[in-house]
């Protein structure tokens, strides 16, 4: 009975257990006796566990009241995603469809469309994605469709995406993917983009690579 | 008929309802705060600053919920269950002594409902009558479940208002008194000690057979949400729900009060006498003083729910029947010999 309680348990070294790996120095020596009279009563038991749980009384509670405070995430946190535009506003995406592609949820669906004449203003090039939707409920946030983008398109951004009460709200479509023109609709994603992205430095497609 | 008296004793009674009700209220609240932060959690603080409207939308709630009567179920029993419950819960707070009297200008205005010289004995037939409320309300379900918490609970009760009572004998041969007002003077003035110090063991069996009286952790186990599904109410709905759930909680202040008072020198602590404040300022602080220990007696037993786990049915049985009864039976031999030879 004891071997079996126990991991490490020198007084019975011809036991299987003694060939055990260990893996650390934390386990104990576990001996099942019977209790004697002061443990029968179980008194002393009840208020040491009484005396634990008081302690908790006054620690800090691990809980963070998610709307009023939020939680520090990291720098490169990929929450949820941004179609960006150009420095003068128009959108980097071309409905190539290598995001949807890459996906491996399948969360992404595209439809392409031509640019119209009047339209330079708009677009950046001769294609672009008239329906771009994210399933939110599907999108797995591993930012493959991030690395596959080889327009500077697509990013995650480091805003949590809103919970909601429909299936149908947690598809978002380019009103909300898409980054606003003037400066304070912009998102920074800057902490996302790879060294080879940063000013300066030649642009290597990823497709390329 | 005394017109003073009758409307001193309604004013009085109206004012015990309501703190009754106002403190079950907000134990749920206690509760639902003390379990968070045992657990290093923050609790409900949604409903008003710190969530102190919790127990008011928890009560519309309950009002407003779809009330569902099972067809299989005996329809009047099945509301009479409930209201038994809470009534007795209720009642028993009649005979607790809640404070030093006021005196409003020569009117003497007493703190107790009633000072029954059977008081005590008026408290056990009352909380026995709070079982039937469990078993008729568990049994009119028409459920497997609630048969068997229902069931449960009045075993519990019946097992452990024993050891209760021989507890409380132990109790009378010192103070000479079933009455509630003067067990609880008899631990006051020159000489005399708390009850806890005079019968330790009896307190102690007391204290467990209130937790089991009261249907809490760790003896909740006609209610065990893991095998029984609310146990005996597990077919009740809306508001019948809540009064279930209410009166546990008024049952929770009431045994705290009486703890306090049997045990604990109610509305009086050591040095009272001696402050020689005037009346009306003395009711006041006794009545703070009671409540004090009843309020810690109440985080008491949330304390001990979460701690301790349940117990097994056996095992409950095995405390109440083989180890609660013949130790009160030892005490009250004891305390029946030392008052014979040594008083």
């Amino acid at each position: 009975m004891h071997g079996l309680l126990s991991l490490n348990n020198l007084n019975t070294p011809n036991t299987k257990t003694e060939s055990t790996m260990q893996l650390t120095n934390r386990s104990k020596v576990v001996v099942k006796h019977d209790l004697n009279w002061l443990e029968k009563l179980y008194l002393p038991a009840i208020f040491s566990g009484l005396a634990i749980t008081i302690k908790h009384l006054f620690k800090k509670s691990a809980t963070v009241r998610y709307p009023e405070e939020k939680r520090e995430i990291a720098s490169v946190y990929r929450g949820q995603h941004v179609l960006k535009r150009d420095d003068k506003g128009r959108e980097n995406c071309t409905a190539c469809g290598l995001c949807a592609v890459a996906c491996p949820a399948e969360a992404i669906s595209i439809e392409a469309a031509e640019r119209k004449k009047g339209e330079e203003n708009l677009y950046r090039e001769e294609k672009y994605a008239a329906k771009y939707e994210i399933n939110m409920l599907r999108c797995i946030y591993c930012g493959l469709c991030e690395d596959a983008c080889p327009k500077d398109a697509i990013y995650l951004s480091d805003r949590i995406v809103p919970t909601a009460f429909t299936r149908g709200n947690f598809i978002y479509g380019k009103d909300i993917l898409v980054e606003g023109i003037d400066a304070s609709g912009r998102v920074d994603v800057s902490k996302r983009k790879k060294n080879y992205e940063m000013e300066g430095s030649p642009k290597q497609p990823l497709i390329n690579k | 008929m005394d017109w003073a008296l009758l409307l001193d004793k309604t004013i009085l009674i109206v004012i015990i309802f309501a703190v009754s009700l106002g403190i079950a209220a907000y134990s749920t609240y206690g509760e639902r705060k003390i379990a968070a932060f045992l657990q290093d959690r923050l609790g409900p603080d949604r409903a008003g600053p710190f969530g102190l409207l919790q127990p008011i939308a928890d009560g519309v709630k309950m009002f407003t919920k779809e009330e569902i009567i099972p067809n299989a179920s005996d329809k009047f029993l099945f509301i009479v269950g409930p209201c038994i419950f809470m009534m007795t819960a209720l009642m028993t707070s009649a005979i607790i002594p809640w404070g030093k009297s006021f005196n409003f200008g020569g009117h003497e205005f007493g703190l107790q409902v009633a000072d029954l010289n059977v008081g005590l004995l008026y408290l056990f037939a009352v909380v026995s009558i709070g079982g039937y409320g469990i078993m008729i309300g568990g049994w009119a379900s028409n459920n497997k479940f609630a048969l068997l918490g229902a069931l449960r609970a009045a075993s519990q009760m019946i097992s452990y208002e024993l050891a209760m009572g021989m507890s409380i004998v132990a109790l009378l041969l010192i103070n000479n008194s079933l009455s509630l007002r003067e067990i609880v003077d008899g631990q006051a003035g020159d000489g005399n000690v708390w009850n806890v110090v005079r019968q330790p063991i009896g307190f102690l069996i007391f204290l467990i057979c209130a937790f089991a009286e009261c249907n809490r952790a760790p003896f909740d186990l006609p209610e065990s949400e893991s095998e029984l599904i609310g146990g005996y109410h597990t077919e009740f709905s809306s508001m019948k729900l809540g009064l279930f759930l209410f009166a546990e909680y008024i049952n929770m202040f009431i045994s705290s009060a009486i703890i306090a008072s049997l045990y604990f020198g109610g509305y009086h602590f050591p040095g009272i006498d001696s402050l020689d404040l005037p009346q009306n300022i003395a009711a006041i602080v006794s009545i703070a003083v009671l409540f004090a220990k009843i309020l810690f007696f109440i985080f008491f037993f949330m304390w001990v729910r979460w701690t301790l786990p349940r117990f097994r049915y056996d095992q409950l049985m095995n405390l109440g029947w083989k180890i609660l009864i013949p130790l009160s039976i030892v005490n009250v031999l004891v305390t029946g010999a030392w008052i014979t030879f040594f008083k």
